[in-house]
């Protein structure tokens, strides 16, 4: 059980770095946008790992749903600004 | 090139510094004093379950009014600064029509959505959850609504009205617990109850609506005018 | 577990940091702040973890009596729970001057904006 736990962990980890990478690293900046949250629904998952589900929630709901919409609302205004 | 040179030089030196602070780092044994502190009382003084809850709402319930404050002023400022300058146009533009589906489908999940905010932040004090994240769950629903019909501007007078009613009921309440109870946002102000119980915990759950309420009317209010800004 | 959680944790940070610092397009600075952000959060719970306790939530499984010796730490919870919903407004208004930005120059480039250059 704890050895599963732990390979989770891993796994999540790597997942984030991963996405975190994309999304600063990355060409396309919708796709930027979406990889931060995609780290933020993994650092979700990861802090239900850490037993706390109060966090989760708020970082599921929060940091992973309204603020990519709030960075979507506004790059669909800057059409043609995106490539700096 | 030099900028990343000295951006990758920075960065080494804060890595060696988080280097030293994972390797060195020892996880507790025991519950440090003040954890110990919550984890003995809060069932006996305060009757709620969920300890975070108990933290949040009462023994730092001061933290919680600022950091509700904080919000208020980010989407009053986000107002500001998007309502400057912002031209009436009166043509609808020829927004492509939302399809069938996200119309009827927001009709038929927008008020399920608010609902399960309403039950996050109901049982905040029983279950994981509570105000802030019933909020998000609200603005959420929100969002929904504002993304099957574009055109149809939220009226931004309900949301206003919703969150100044919930900001100054919480304030109220706060001061109550100043005559009837021990101090600013006791939450002795009302019967304790059965540990476990919906309507226990004293002022834990009305107060955690109330914040409910006002983060889900801030959180909509900073997205309807983040979606109402003109296309430029 | 702690620690892989809270070596992820720094790595996110500086992740976040090296974007913000190398990009040069406003809102690739705003999403590495958000990376940043999230990484933040995550050593803080890493810090409130402890080996073989569970969340800090009195039922059936953790009664009152044995929470001192079940149940982790409350309060980086507490904190972080704070911490994530600043985190949201920070970004919108950094969001909305960007926003602004972009109205009045017409582009996103940082280096554009020379002002308050002398």
């Amino acid at each position: 059980m704890s050895g599963l736990v732990l390979a989770l962990t891993v796994l999540l980890a790597a997942a984030m770095i991963g996405a975190a990478l994309v999304a600063v690293i990355g060409k396309s900046l919708p796709i930027a946008i979406l990889s931060a949250g995609l780290v933020s629904l993994v650092a979700s998952v990861l802090f239900l790992l850490l037993a706390s589900p109060d966090v989760a929630m708020t970082e599921a709901a929060i940091g992973s749903g309204l603020t990519t919409f709030l960075f979507f609302f506004i790059l669909g205004r800057m059409r043609g600004g995106e490539h700096d | 090139m030099i900028r990343k040179f000295a951006a990758i030089l920075l960065l080494a030196g804060i890595a060696s510094i988080f280097m030293g602070l994972l390797f060195t780092y020892e996880p507790d044994a025991e519950l440090n004093t003040t954890a110990r502190y919550y984890a003995e009382r809060t069932a006996a003084d305060i009757g709620a379950t969920n300890i975070v809850t108990a933290i949040v709402v009462t023994y730092r319930g001061l933290d919680t009014l600022g950091e509700v404050t904080v919000l208020f002023l980010t989407a009053a400022i986000v107002g500001l600064v998007l309502a400057h300058g912002r031209r009436r146009t009166s043509d609808k533009r020829r927004l492509a029509p939302v399809g069938e589906l996200l119309a009827t489908g927001s009709r038929f999940l927008a008020p399920l959505i608010i609902l399960l905010g309403v039950y996050v932040f109901a049982n905040g004090h029983l279950t994981p959850g509570g105000g802030f994240q019933g909020g998000a769950i609200i603005a959420s629903g929100v969002l929904l609504i504002l993304l099957a019909d574009p055109c149809r501007c939220l009226s931004h007078r309900v949301i206003d009205t919703v969150e100044s009613v919930s900001g100054l009921f919480y304030v109220g309440i706060a001061i109550l617990g100043i005559v009837l109870a021990g101090g600013f946002l006791d939450s002795h102000l009302l019967p304790r109850g059965e540990l476990g119980a919906l309507f226990s915990a004293g002022a834990i759950p009305l107060i955690y609506a109330l914040i409910g309420l006002k983060v889900g009317a801030e959180f909509s209010s900073i997205l309807a005018h983040l979606s109402e800004t003109e296309e430029l | 577990m702690a620690q892989i959680a809270m070596a992820a944790g720094f790595i996110l940070i500086l992740v976040g940091f090296y974007g913000a610092l190398t990009n040069r397009n406003i809102l690739r600075m705003i999403v590495a702040f958000t990376v940043a952000d999230t990484g933040v959060n995550i050593v803080m719970v890493a810090v409130g973890y402890m080996r073989g306790r569970t969340a800090p939530i009195l039922d059936e499984t953790v009664p009152v009596a044995d929470a001192l010796s079940r149940i982790i730490d409350p309060v980086p919870q507490a904190l972080v729970l704070t911490a994530i919903v600043i985190g949201m407004g920070i970004t919108a208004l950094m969001l909305a001057f960007a926003y602004r930005f972009y109205e009045k120059k017409r582009t996103l480039d940082i280096t554009k904006c020379t002002e308050l250059k002398w």
